[in-house]
């Protein structure tokens, strides 16, 4: 009785585990398929990465993703560190709806708030105001994962270093900082794959003449179904699945931060 | 240290902790947020943006865009469309949810952060990598499409279009929130104790009416606080039916991104992101209310063995 029960739970599980990953895995098969077509598998060839890397305005685009995401996660980690560590230890309702509004709401609100925004101000759309709206959703995440840290840390070790004379920047130096480390790092990945992998808020702040490794896959999709998208897409699978495992090697509870939303 | 220095620089590291990210938000998150709120009540420029706050004395506030949503059919229409898609990708999420929660949170402790990173690891990748994986798999000479129009030819049916089709548009909604229903569900079985179900056993009760009176109903939390994750995304999505769907699937998302794109409609899309916003949070605030109701855990435990 128990082990016929178990049994329709592993199909039915091993159904939605097979979801998950039939697309990505064809994905990364075609981007090998001597074709044009992604329909059948006609031979092995490593064409599409070749074109890929001689695509000038892919390799563009990645350069723009790139500058954009170690911009956004560098402000983000220390802004959102910062609002991590005040979040634990002076928390306010301002501080919490301010850090976890921008993650809860619909991401096209942002997306088109900030259009307005920078429209308005007359602030020219491009890398600067893709930056500046990643800084802004991806502080909620850093300061969510530095949190949970925090909220597991002894707290009598600061209370030794201050009892030592340890002042307020010496102790979160010297101690809160380290023990924190690890959850910093993690936030800090973590804000490096969503600002490198974001579309809608993109999409809306980047203005007309800046492209953006998504944006660039966007506009080729919109057009075709072309084996180099699966190339591209099999090189950023990999970098985010990289980023990833260092990610929960450093913090092994980043990958329940989102639990923490719910 | 005196104690006042000593609370002056408490005072000053709060500021200089807090301040920073607090000013941030406010500039980037807040103050757009609310030249939102204030854009909905203004009139569209003539070249798109707005029409200037104040002419010939008279200050730029009014109602039309709020009362164009309400007048027009067509908006309520495709929002009244974006909830029924939201809504049956939060039911279908739920179905392929439940399974995968179940078996994680039964499985030995070993094991489960693995199978649960398992779960999370799609959601890592790329989102337009993820609707393009359903651009190939349900395009028009790819095997899936083949088939089932081999098979509705031999029963003599016109074969249909699998790709930009609101069917592509509901399966890739699915396939992109379905992490965040295991999630918070997964979460909730954890939790559940075993003896509940092994009580019942004993006293007769059968595979189907333990699942239904004992793990259903103590694991609501679980599912409300998954179909609020689901739910909200999913209602102001417009990527996806911009790109797997046909014309007929444009939803409340693709609406908003034409009125500030195409036809530059400030004041009017404000009102559609804000109506959307509001919908989306009642409904979460709503789905939260319930939770919490039900979160009454050793009371409901009872109610179900009495």
């Amino acid at each position: 009785m128990r082990s016929k029960r178990g049994i329709t739970l592993w199909i039915a599980a091993g159904a939605g585990y097979a979801f998950l990953y039939v697309p990505l895995i064809i994905v990364i098969v075609y981007s090998f398929n001597n074709s044009r077509l992604n329909a059948e598998w006609v031979g092995f060839t490593l064409n599409w990465y070749d074109t890929l890397f001689h695509d000038q305005n892919m390799i563009f685009a990645a350069g723009n993703s790139l500058a954009i995401a170690l911009t956004a996660s560098f402000v983000s980690t220390v802004l959102g560190t910062a609002a991590g560590v005040a979040m634990y230890r002076y928390p306010t309702k301002l501080l919490s709806v301010l850090v976890l509004a921008p993650i809860a709401i619909p991401e096209i609100l942002m997306g088109v708030s900030l259009l307005i925004f920078f429209v308005l101000l007359n602030f020219t759309l491009g890398l600067v105001s893709v930056a500046l709206a990643h800084i802004a959703f991806c502080i909620g995440f850093v300061a969510i994962v530095v949190r949970a840290r925090l909220a597991g840390m002894d707290e009598s070790l600061t209370e030794a270093a201050r009892d030592c004379g340890a002042s307020p920047w010496q102790t979160f130096r010297y101690i809160t900082l380290p023990l924190i480390m690890p959850g910093v790092i993690a936030g800090a990945l973590m804000a490096f794959t969503l600002s490198i992998d974001d579309f809608v808020i993109t999409f809306f702040t980047a203005g007309a003449g800046t492209v953006t490794l998504p944006l660039q896959i966007y506009s080729m999709i919109k057009i075709a179904v072309t084996p180099e998208v699966n190339a591209v897409s099999s090189l950023l699978m990999l970098l985010t699945l990289a980023l990833i495992i260092i990610a929960s090697r450093v913090s092994p509870t980043i990958l329940r931060s989102q639990e923490g939303l719910s | 240290m005196s104690s006042a220095t000593a609370r002056r620089s408490a005072r000053l590291g709060r500021w200089l902790v807090s301040g920073p990210p607090v000013l941030y938000l406010f500039v980037f998150f807040a103050v757009p947020t609310l030249i939102m709120v204030l854009a909905s009540f203004r009139t569209p420029g003539e070249f798109g943006g707005l029409a200037p706050l104040v002419e010939d004395g008279k200050l730029d506030l009014n109602l039309e865009s709020y009362a164009r949503f309400f007048s027009e059919a067509i908006y309520a229409e495709i929002f009244l469309k974006s909830v029924w898609y939201a809504l049956a990708t939060t039911f279908f999420c739920l179905a392929l949810a439940y399974p995968l929660a179940a078996l994680i949170a039964r499985s030995p402790k070993r094991y489960r952060d693995l199978l649960l990173l398992l779960v999370i690891l799609p959601f890592w990748s790329n989102f337009l990598i993820r609707i393009y994986a359903w651009m190939i798999i349900l395009g028009p000479n790819a095997a899936l499409a083949r088939t089932v129009n081999g098979i509705l030819r031999w029963f003599g049916h016109e074969p249909v279009p699998l790709l930009f089709s609101s069917f592509a548009v509901l399966v890739c909604l699915v396939y992109v929130s379905l992490p965040f229903m295991v999630l918070p569900l997964y979460a909730n079985l954890e939790k559940h104790d075993q003896a509940l179900l092994d009580a019942a056993q004993d006293l007769g009760a059968n595979a189907w009416q333990r699942f239904w009176r004992i793990t259903f109903p103590l694991s609501l939390p679980g599912v409300f606080a998954g179909s609020a994750l689901v739910f909200i995304p999913a209602l102001g999505i417009f990527a996806i039916p911009d790109i797997l769907g046909g014309p007929e699937d444009s939803l409340i998302g693709n609406v908003i991104k034409q009125q500030f794109l195409e036809t530059r409609d400030w004041p009017f899309g404000s009102v559609l992101s804000i109506v959307l916003t509001v919908a989306a949070l009642a409904i979460a605030g709503f789905a939260a209310w319930v939770a919490r109701r039900n979160l009454g855990t050793p009371s409901s435990a009872r109610k179900v063995s009495a």
